[in-house]
């Protein structure tokens, strides 16, 4: 009784979500999130959150770039590397960025260069997880 | 523009960055969100205290 009461609720919860204009915003709010870190949040309203998820994917971005860490570009070589590749490109706009002015060359002399490198994949990640985030509240299965 | 970090620095950075998006995108309640990046900071900065120590035992 109690699962179909539920089953009933998600029901109406998922057509309320299909009925609202959330439809549009369910397609930009990622693609902004992903973008720009912490756009997809902005946009719905959520003024916070976007600041402490800009805050943290730009610090993790730009502190890698300070260590000297390397942004990766395409490559087909090694299966890290174009694992790299796949996890700086979650930062958007802050990857193409990056290429454009060639920062982030990697520097293999200093131990912590190895540590920005991971910071910069790492960025991209959690971008990632910010425009699903964006998505999910979009959606209305967060608040 | 370089950056000079400690080891120790490094890690705790991460660890904030990486608990902040964790506490904001795995809660619904800015209460939780608040309890459950401290959580993810706490464990982040713990298992790396408890990975050196491991480590130097190794070592010695």
């Amino acid at each position: 009784m109690a699962n179909l009461q539920g089953t009933a609720t998600v029901n109406q919860r998922s057509a309320k979500a299909a009925a609202t204009p959330a439809g549009s915003m369910a397609t930009i709010a990622p693609i902004a999130g992903w973008l720009v870190p912490g756009l997809g949040h902005f946009i719905q309203r959520h003024y916070i959150r976007g600041c402490l998820l800009m805050l943290a994917v730009f610090t993790m971005f730009f502190a890698g770039l300070g260590m000297q860490g390397k942004v990766y570009a395409f490559n087909t070589g090694d299966l890290l590397d174009m694992l790299g590749f796949v996890g700086d490109l979650g930062s958007g706009l802050l990857y193409f960025i990056a290429r454009s002015m060639d920062w982030g060359g990697g520097n293999i002399h200093r131990a912590v260069a190895d540590y920005g490198t991971k910071y910069i994949v790492v960025a991209g990640l959690l971008n990632v997880i910010a425009a699903v985030d964006a998505h999910h509240i979009a959606i209305g299965k967060k608040p | 523009m370089t950056f000079e970090l400690s080891h120790y620095n490094a890690a705790l950075l991460f660890a904030l960055c990486a608990s902040t998006v964790f506490g904001i995108t795995q809660r619904n309640t800015p209460r939780d969100m608040f309890r459950y990046g401290a959580y993810c900071f706490v464990l982040f900065a713990g298992g790396v205290i408890v990975a050196s120590w491991a480590m130097w035992l190794i070592k010695h």
